[in-house]
């Protein structure tokens, strides 16, 4: 397989805080091929969203900062780029979706006008090539009289039309990659579902590449190809959805896919407890120098405490964090 | 089990705005509840489900009494709750209490946890101030919170130590009926499931009955005995939980079963993929006949013509439709 389209190598990012230094990414990489969705699953706080904006170069500085690492979209490093080099990328070779449709769209221009900003941006395109590009980008989105809609304000849009709308304006410039930072989180179930065919036909269509970012395994289970696990910003467990989900290595995604509620159609008719992950997350500025979810880990052994697991293959491209893991796949 | 009726609604309609509409003649009437009947047995957890605008929240403020009823009855046991007024609705909602979504903005930032859990007490003259202290103590214990965070301020509590506090505020009065807006939907999935475990723990320990709001059809399923599906401020299937998810009749729950992502990839493989299209119809211009006509896949033109009973098809099993059996 050629190179991967973006690779994000051992990236480092620091906050510094009033209690202290707060690792919120620690030694994360990953790989995402062209065509390919990535989806990176995990509960608030463990770095997710971070991921995606040390990617698109927004962390916020200060109080944070990439530490050390790489990100190398095709062969070229993105950090320490200028803002100007950044800018060019930015919206034209990376597009993004961020989670809230309604503040994230700017409400004194027309939704027609904001995607078209990008494109005359870019593109160094007319006014008026831009708006034709703006209505078929709507129209490639679904939405109904693409014409009309161009013209309306956010506040005239729905919760889904909105969403819709950002996935035209970050698909404007035909971006090479995807960040879809929980797309659906804000949606009804049924709009959701809307949206990811809508993501899936697009991805076949320009052949894109997704990261999507989201705390729902259900979602993951339907949209991604591979899948990264986080929590207390390391990935815990990597590999091919399937694998992950049918048998997961680490005790941490064990738990994420068994205590949600899931949906059947032979209901039990005795209602079985949830797994529960007992605990919170812990302060990302006291992790001491074991592994980050022994506190809360039913696996837990001696050693948890004193060593960090580092991402080791299991079986064919399944990675996990965990000692106990590691002993299972050696006997 | 006994099978008494905590909870009766008659023909709850709650309809927002009306004749303020600026043009004589054109109303603006939301029509955010119209015409529910259900009932809770005492002990038992009612859910209802639907997306957003679909009235779940505006039944579960009417049933507290939080927004003006235009029409119909609430009967709590044995008092009609929807005719109370002044005094005596403030004596008698000691008797049902609600747990709200955000569990950050339901708690006052400036009172101390065990004077949040108190303040119902306080302000309904339960006990001596003795007792109160001691029952204040004894909801912790049931909650899962430590006796020393009784001091300890909201903000220093996490998102599911405080739908914990929301819970035993709401548990304080022991109320006859408790209502749930969406308790789990702001937390964590981890979070989410210790919570609901708790909740089913306590409706063991204490014969609670609830009402169940939610979006999630997984929480729902596992929570709940009894699910009422909404869809534009009415109630298009109701039936217990078995009968509901085994073999759902109308189009819309099963639309909104299809669209929920599954984990169990021979489910996913085997479902028929087929989607709503477009958003639901305004509920101040509402269509003529079934509400659901416009994005049904199986409409018939009777469906946009007159609008259809929620009547009992088998045991219990009641929905809305021309067209299911």
């Amino acid at each position: 397989m050629s190179k991967p389209l973006l690779q994000v190598k051992n990236l480092v990012v620091d906050f510094q805080t009033r209690a202290g230094n707060a690792r919120v990414l620690d030694h994360v990489s990953l790989n995402v091929n062209e065509g390919e969705i990535l989806g990176i699953v995990g509960e608030s706080g463990c770095g997710k969203s971070m991921t995606a904006l040390s990617i698109m170069g927004l962390i916020p500085s200060p109080p944070g900062q990439i530490t050390s690492g790489s990100i190398k979209l095709a062969g070229q490093e993105l950090i320490g780029l200028d803002i100007d080099s950044l800018c060019k990328i930015r919206g034209k070779e990376i597009g993004m979706i961020f989670q809230e449709p309604m503040t994230s769209l700017n409400p004194v221009f027309t939704v027609g006008e904001q995607i078209a900003e990008s494109v005359r941006l870019h593109e160094n395109a007319s006014a008026k090539a831009a708006h034709a590009r703006a209505i078929d980008m709507l129209k490639a989105v679904d939405i109904p009289e693409p014409e009309t809609r161009a013209r309306a304000y956010p506040h005239q849009l729905s919760g889904g039309m909105r969403q819709r709308v950002m996935i035209a304006m970050a698909l404007a410039c035909r971006p090479r990659v995807l960040i879809a930072d929980e797309p659906t989180t804000a949606l009804d179930t049924t709009v959701q579902a809307q949206i990811f065919d809508l993501l899936k036909d697009l991805q076949d269509e320009m052949g894109t590449a997704i990261i999507m970012i989201t705390h729902d395994m259900g979602a993951i289970a339907e949209l991604a190809d591979t899948v990264a696990v986080m929590y207390a910003g390391r990935i815990v467990e990597m590999g091919q959805v399937n694998t992950v989900l049918s048998h997961p290595e680490h005790p941490y995604a064990k738990g994420l896919i068994a205590c949600v509620p899931h949906l059947s159609n032979m209901p039990n008719p005795v209602r079985e407890r949830l797994t529960e992950i007992t605990g919170v997350v812990p302060a990302l500025t006291d992790l001491g120098k074991g592994c980050a979810f022994a506190p809360r880990c039913n696996a837990v052994l001696d050693h948890c405490y004193q060593d960090k697991p580092d991402l080791t293959a299991t079986q064919n491209n399944h990675l996990a964090a965990c000692w106990a893991a590691d002993m299972q796949s050696v006997k | 089990m006994t099978q008494d009726i905590a909870l009766t609604v008659e023909n709850l309609k709650v309809y927002f705005g009306g004749k303020r509409g600026l043009l004589p003649g054109r109303s603006n009437t939301v029509h955010a509840v119209d015409g529910l009947s259900f009932e809770i047995p005492a002990g038992t957890t009612f859910g209802i489900v639907g997306e957003s605008g679909s009235g779940k929240s505006t039944t579960a403020l009417a049933i507290m009494r939080l927004v003006h009823i235009t029409e119909g009855n609430v009967t709590l046991k044995n008092t009609t709750i929807s005719a109370l007024e002044g005094e005596e609705l403030r004596a008698a909602r000691s008797r049902f209490q609600i747990v709200f979504q955000d569990p950050y903005s339901s708690l006052d930032p400036r009172k101390r946890a065990r004077s949040i859990v108190r303040e119902p007490l306080d302000l309904m003259n339960i006990g001596t101030k003795a007792d109160r202290n001691a029952h204040v103590a004894e909801l912790f214990r049931q909650v899962g919170l430590r006796p020393e965070q009784q001091a300890l301020f909201p903000h220093q509590f996490s998102g599911g130590q405080r739908q914990r506090l929301g819970l035993a505020r709401a548990l304080s009065t022991r109320p006859e009926l408790i209502v749930c807006d969406e308790p789990v939907s702001a937390l964590d999935v981890a979070i989410q499931a210790q919570i609901l475990n708790l909740m089913c723990d306590l409706q063991k320990e204490l014969g609670l009955t609830y009402l169940f709001i939610s979006h999630d059809l997984g929480v729902i399923q596992h929570i709940c005995d009894t699910v009422a599906v909404m869809y534009l401020g009415e109630i298009v299937e109701l039936a217990d939980r078995q009968s509901l998810f085994a073999n759902p009749r109308h189009p819309y729950t099963k639309a909104l079963l299809n669209a929920v992502p599954s984990v169990n990839s021979s489910q996913r493989s085997s479902k028929g993929r087929t989607r709503l299209k477009g958003d639901p119809p305004s509920p101040i211009n509402l269509p003529k006949g079934c509400r659901f006509a416009s994005r049904c896949p199986q409409a018939e033109p009777q469906c946009s013509q007159f609008s259809p009973p929620l009547s009992e098809r088998t045991n219990g099993h009641k929905v809305a439709c021309f067209l299911a059996q």
